[in-house]
């Protein structure tokens, strides 16, 4: 016990500050206003991955660190579209895994929004259309912010859902 | 010796080392696999093409060999006998070979695995003139026969495939008894993304970027094995100082998969604070590897002929020394993992491959070595620069949780002291050199230990650059049955501790 605690007071606290958001991940606005005087910021998020090759959970994973610390947000990743208010999905949508992204979707409460991650995610990416693959998510359920990389850092992931639960900023 | 044979009559395969080919026909396949089983080789991968008339490959590893036995079929000849009963692995990659050519093992089960509903059984992805795209219905929920398992009190708890975690997709079907599992069984595909096809529709010199995404998270260990497939085609010499900077990129990422995997363990067992420890440690790790090799995740790093950027010595010095610093934490917090009586209950003796049944399954990589199977092709069948880096393999025979998570923990410190080493030792010269077009029809093969276990790329040449068939093998084909014994008798609650301990790659496995 005595280790745990010392090796938990040298570290301190890491948590950085959280980055801003970003408009042009925006592709629909229409829910953002009732979201937020449903929820103001606090968020549950249900994570999907609908056919990526796992790099971008490794980034998606790293929002629960202390540097990134998402649960300090007020988000938190949940394990039910149930209990979710916006799902966070990875792509390409492999065509396997197109009906259970869409039962997933279904099975999420209304007003839901949706963000899509990554290259394969935001645009097909490398796999594109294919016999397997339904390319980005957009084409399988509507995506509000798409967050664009290979994988994209933990970051641009973060500015993507700030930019989702955010009013569009005046400029 | 019976299996000698077959070395005896084999020829050497460009790329890997120790990679030797042999062409049958008709019994002698059978014989072939009959004389390696009893040899005791293991079965590494299985796959078909359809290029003119159909062949079916089988990949063999004994200790210091790799034997391709290549069986080409008469033509219209669409069946070929089954391995299963001599290589239980088998099995699966059969039924996704059957799902993408057509060409079938001659066995009882013929479920479809790589095909769900999604596209019709007579569409067949890998024959020749298959259109990209088969006619696309209404998608239907397809009704898979997963093996019923009755009597009373036994009722099923269906998981998946979108799963409670940020984990990738896929189904297992528990049968239980209050809250211990009879049988569980697996049912994956959901990822497949046409990997396979796809690479045909790429030229040689571009199909490292799809490599490296067969599966993400061993993106460095996929995309070296297929240039170094592919160098082997065009009989290329890698630069020194380039074979280095890739040794120094897998071991990168192996430092990094283990530290995640270590800190998520220790959360599955209900002690967030070795998550939240590790995953700083690993979020230091990835900074420092940006800041040395360009980005968090190596991608697109190992390109073809050596490597994409070369590293600034004052930089390489600060990663060796990032390296060192977390190295000296992650024993501090192994301490505390070992002294924990909590973390102890939940890992140890949970989740049992003995070695026998690790041997019976072919089982290989980082779990096959908690199981006392000592096999790590960095040490085994050295590629350069490994002969000259001397890796010191590493092996628990308990074959628990606790000696999956003591493998991870030894082999960090291995990758830490070959960072170091490595740092140390770059030999000057360039990073790069020219790939030449080679003949079509060549074939090379592959093969890099990954942090999960051996990677596997088999790549033959088309015309004028293209790629004719390329087929990457995740060692999760050979793991995944294996967790479905891991888990019988253990209890419903621990499934996600026992899995997290393999954690196996769906996306390269589905492909």
């Amino acid at each position: 016990m005595w280790k745990t605690l010392k090796q938990i007071g040298s570290v301190g606290v890491v948590t950085e500050a959280r980055p801003p958001t970003d408009d042009e991940l925006r592709l629909r606005e229409d829910l953002q206003a009732r979201i937020l005087a449903t929820l103001g910021r606090a968020l549950c998020i249900r994570q999907v991955d609908a056919g990526s090759c796992n790099g971008c959970e490794l980034e998606i994973h790293a929002l629960n660190n202390a540097f990134y610390n998402i649960e300090g947000l007020g988000i938190r990743f949940v394990a039910s579209p149930r209990h979710a208010d916006l799902l966070l999905v990875t792509g390409p949508v492999a065509r396997n895994m197109e009906l259970a992204l869409r039962r997933t979707y279904d099975a999420t409460p209304a007003p839901k929004l949706v963000v899509a991650v990554g290259d394969c995610g935001a645009t097909g990416g490398i796999f594109g259309c294919s016999y397997a693959s339904a390319g980005a998510v957009a084409n399988v359920i509507p995506v509000d912010v798409a967050v664009p990389g290979c994988p994209p850092s933990p970051n641009r992931i973060l500015s993507g859902i700030l930019t989702a639960i955010t009013a569009r900023q005046r400029r | 010796m019976p299996m000698r044979k077959w070395l005896d009559r084999s020829q050497p395969l460009p790329g890997a080392t120790g990679a030797r080919a042999v062409e049958v026909a008709g019994h002698d396949w059978r014989q072939a696999a009959l004389d390696l089983a009893a040899g005791g080789a293991r079965l590494h991968a299985l796959w078909t093409e359809r290029h003119e008339a159909g062949a079916v490959c089988a990949l063999y590893a004994g200790d210091d060999f790799l034997l391709l036995v290549a069986l080409a079929l008469p033509a219209d000849e669409t069946t070929y006998a089954g391995l299963t009963d001599l290589f239980p692995a088998a099995n699966r990659m059969q039924r996704a070979a059957a799902d993408l050519t057509g060409l079938r093992a001659q066995e009882p089960d013929s479920r479809p695995w790589l095909r769900h509903a999604a596209w019709p059984a007579d569409f067949l992805p890998l024959a020749a003139g298959s259109a990209n795209a088969p006619p696309v219905g209404e998608l239907q929920a397809d009704d898979y026969a997963f093996v019923r398992v009755t009597g009373d009190g036994v009722h099923e708890i269906p998981v998946g495939p979108v799963h409670a975690g940020i984990i990738e997709p896929g189904h297992f079907r528990f049968s239980v008894v209050g809250e211990k599992v009879l049988r569980l069984e697996e049912r994956l595909g959901y990822v497949h993304k046409g990997i396979e096809q796809l690479f045909s529709r790429l030229s040689l010199l571009e199909g490292h970027r799809l490599a490296a995404r067969v599966s993400g998270d061993s993106a460095v260990a996929y995309s070296w094995a297929y240039c170094q497939a592919l160098e082997g085609l065009a009989g290329s010499r890698l630069p020194a100082r380039a074979a280095y900077l890739r040794a120094l990129a897998l071991e990168t990422e192996r430092i990094a998969n283990h530290l995640g995997d270590l800190g998520a363990l220790g959360n599955d067992a209900g002690f967030a604070f070795g998550l939240a420890q590790l995953s700083r440690l690993k979020e230091l790790w990835l900074r420092a590897t940006e800041v040395a090799l360009g980005s968090r995740y190596l991608l697109d790093y190992v390109v073809p002929g050596g490597v994409a950027r070369d590293a600034q010595p004052e930089l390489l010095a600060a990663l060796a020394s990032s390296a060192r610093a977390i190295g000296a934490e992650v024993r501090v917090v192994r301490d505390i993992f070992d002294e924990h009586a909590g973390v102890r209950d939940r890992f140890v003796g949970t989740g049992i491959v003995t070695p026998e049944l690790a041997a019976q399954l072919g089982l290989v990589g980082l779990a096959a070595r908690a199981s006392g199977a000592g096999r790590d092709l960095r040490a085994d069948l050295p590629c350069e620069p490994y002969e000259a880096l001397g890796v010191r393999k590493v092996v628990h025979n308990e074959g628990d949780v606790a000696a999956r998570v003591a493998v991870r923990f030894d082999e960090l410190a291995e990758s830490i002291r070959l960072v170091a080493s490595i740092a140390a030792e770059l030999p000057s010269g360039s990073v790069r050199t020219e790939v030449a077009t080679p003949p079509a029809g060549a074939m090379a093969l592959g093969a890099v230990e990954g942090w999960r276990g051996p990677v596997i790329v088999a790549l033959t040449a088309g015309d004028d650059g293209s790629i004719r068939r390329c087929h990457p093998h995740d060692p999760s084909w050979q793991n995944w049955p294996a967790l479905e014994y891991a888990i019988i008798g253990n209890i419903v609650p621990d499934f996600p501790l026992i899995n997290k301990s393999f954690n196996l790659s769906y996306s390269g496995h589905d492909l």
